[in-house]
């Protein structure tokens, strides 16, 4: 009677469902040595029992699909990014065995950023480094590990020391951190290299299991499509070629003097961020604002406002003010900027959500309202504005009225109005007047409280009331003579 | 090939499909029991056969293919735990 010894592991699908086409093979060509590899990790993981706690963060390279293939939690980010993926998942989840597998394109060159700093802090994670001396995926492109005077499609010629630099010893370098407990280099070219890598694949991962820190298996595997190798020839390639530069063996092993090297879970409630930010239950006001039974007319509820001008006229800081004094009222609010490195004369706009809904996205390329203090902001986003939409513009500094018919305009000599009050400066504050006093979106108390709060010169605060009394005494004045003019 | 009354220590199942003909399962096979077919697979492919006899389940066949579910190996029980795993299956089909 005989019984199954070596079968598929449990980790991988019985059938690749999420591949298209065919779902009996893996995507790899054959003799890659990433199925090996999958097949071990997946080994692993059935024998240390964690198939359900188990998040593979997948690269980009040739490994982007493994999550066709693990049957266990997945993650793929951008290209070389895994560590610090990983980093955040084994820190919201440390009970959890947290895998980042990356090819050497991935993690040596795009990526090496990441690995450093993910291996200098001593994650607890176990990092799979598979090293083919090439870029796998894009055809066979010069990687960091490439040898000297190996022929790749960008080097042609074979790499050359002048041009392109010796190969990376990526886990030497690593290993002369401080930070990492365990770095192996395995090999997958015959039997014997292949059960050293099981054993040190199965390490890797019980040294996360047990606390013991940052653990990084470097894998030499072959890539027969990229060397133009059969699979047989493609591993004895890895023998006669890659064992002389990048010998195998353990690199550092400090695992025995590391414990408790997972970082215990921050708890984050409500409740401790409200103690962090000194928000009292007295001051959280819970997002309960309604439209009905207010005096705001149904075509300016729930405005998604573009604020744009010159940077330096304050319509980021009048876009806070407006997202500020919503939030406080009670509605859902988000203020998104976006503005060039100019501290004065750049452009600059912002967009702000004032909404009884949860806001989805605080991008807003539909914009309900614009207010535009300068020419090239109101030639840029008035015909964005949604028909039946609010255009606002400073009419001292533009000359020219928007086009559209389709919406209300209103135009405001802001820069002017504030001038003759004591300050150009608060012409902002004038826009804001008028908007709230064409709308009645928002209460002119609370706007005035809100300023009260963010300013400490009473002259100051005495100034933006004015000026935001002006604005609505503009906007009032406006709509008495359009509606005298409409009769 | 082997008499009736001694059985091999091991066998293989090759899943034909699954299999991409890379050989490195024909390489590895220490007592040189596999080799790859002289037919093709519907992918094309030269798969992998077992010659049928000689296996001494060890496995690496299964450590050195690529392909996740291509290759499974068995191991012969010995008497106890054969007697063991039937009582087993027996027991779990009158659950």
């Amino acid at each position: 009677m005989y019984a199954k010894s070596f079968q598929r592991p449990k980790s991988l699908f019985g059938e690749f469902s999420r591949k298209s086409g065919d779902h009996l093979t893996t995507h790899y060509c054959p003799g890659c040595g990433h199925g090996n590899l999958h097949k071990y990790i997946a080994e692993a993981i059935d024998e240390l029992g964690m198939q359900d706690r188990t998040v593979l963060v997948n690269p980009v390279g040739c490994s982007v699909f493994a999550y066709y293939y693990f049957d266990v939690g997945n993650i793929q980010v951008p290209h070389g990014r895994a560590p610090a993926a990983a980093t955040a998942v084994k820190r919201a989840l440390p009970d959890s065995l947290v895998i980042s597998y990356q090819g050497d394109g991935d993690l040596a060159a795009i990526g090496g950023n990441e690995i450093l700093h993910c291996a200098n802090r001593g994650e607890n994670i176990t990092v799979f480094f598979v090293n083919n001396a090439i870029y796998g995926m894009t055809g066979g492109q010069m990687a960091p590990t490439t040898l000297l005077g190996q022929r790749t499609s960008t080097s042609p010629t074979g790499r050359q020391i002048l041009e392109e630099g010796f190969p990376m010893h990526v886990s030497e370098l690593l290993a002369s951190l401080e930070g990492p407990s365990y770095i192996e280099r395995v090999g997958l070219f015959d039997n014997k290299s292949r059960m050293r890598a099981r054993k040190a694949v199965k390490k890797g991962l019980q040294n996360q299991i047990e606390g013991r820190g940052f653990s990084l298996i470097e894998v030499l595997s072959p890539c027969p499509t990229g060397w133009g190798l059969t699979p047989t020839d493609a591993c004895n390639w890895v023998k006669e070629n890659l064992l002389p530069v990048f010998p195998l063996g353990v690199i550092k092993d400090v695992t025995a003097d590391r414990e408790n090297w997972n970082r215990r879970r921050l708890e984050v409630t409500p409740e401790r961020v409200a103690e962090v930010l000194g928000i009292t239950h007295a001051t959280a006001e819970k997002r309960t604002a309604t439209w009905t039974d207010s005096n705001v007319a149904t075509c300016y509820r729930d405005p998604r406002i573009k604020l744009a001008g010159f940077g330096g006229q304050g319509v980021l800081f009048l876009g806070k003010l407006l997202a500020e004094v919503g939030m406080r009222e009670g509605f859902n609010v988000s203020w998104l900027p976006s503005y060039g490195p100019e501290m004065r004369g750049g452009t600059a706009n912002c967009a702000v959500n004032i909404s009884t809904l949860p806001v989805g996205s605080p991008l807003i390329s539909d914009p309900s309202v614009l207010i535009a203090t300068n020419r090239p902001s109101l030639d840029k986003f008035a015909p964005e504005v949604v028909s039946g939409g609010v255009i606002l513009y400073d009419s001292s500094l533009i000359d020219t009225a928007p086009t559209r018919d389709d919406v209300e305009v209103l135009a405001v000599p802001a820069t002017a109005i504030a001038d003759s009050i004591g300050s150009p400066k608060v012409a902002n504050i004038v826009m804001l007047g008028a908007y709230i006093g064409l709308t009645n979106v928002l209460p002119k108390e609370r706007v005035v409280a809100v300023i009260e709060s963010m300013t400490k010169k009473k002259a100051l605060v005495e100034l933006n009331i004015k000026a935001i009394d002006a604005g609505i005494e503009h906007a009032s004045k406006a709509h008495v003579a359009e509606d005298s003019w409409a009769v | 090939m082997k008499s009736e009354e001694k059985e091999d220590r091991g066998r293989i199942d090759i899943s034909t499909e699954e299999c991409k003909g890379c050989g490195l399962c024909v390489e590895a096979c220490a007592p040189n029991v596999m080799q790859l077919s002289d037919g093709f697979n519907s992918r094309g492919y030269h798969p992998a056969v077992y010659l049928g006899s000689g296996c001494t389940g060890c496995g690496v066949c299964f450590f050195a293919c690529p392909e996740p579910g291509a290759i499974t190996v068995f191991t012969l029980l010995s008497p106890a735990k054969a007697a063991e795993a039937a009582s087993l299956s027996l027991a779990t089909t009158t659950l």
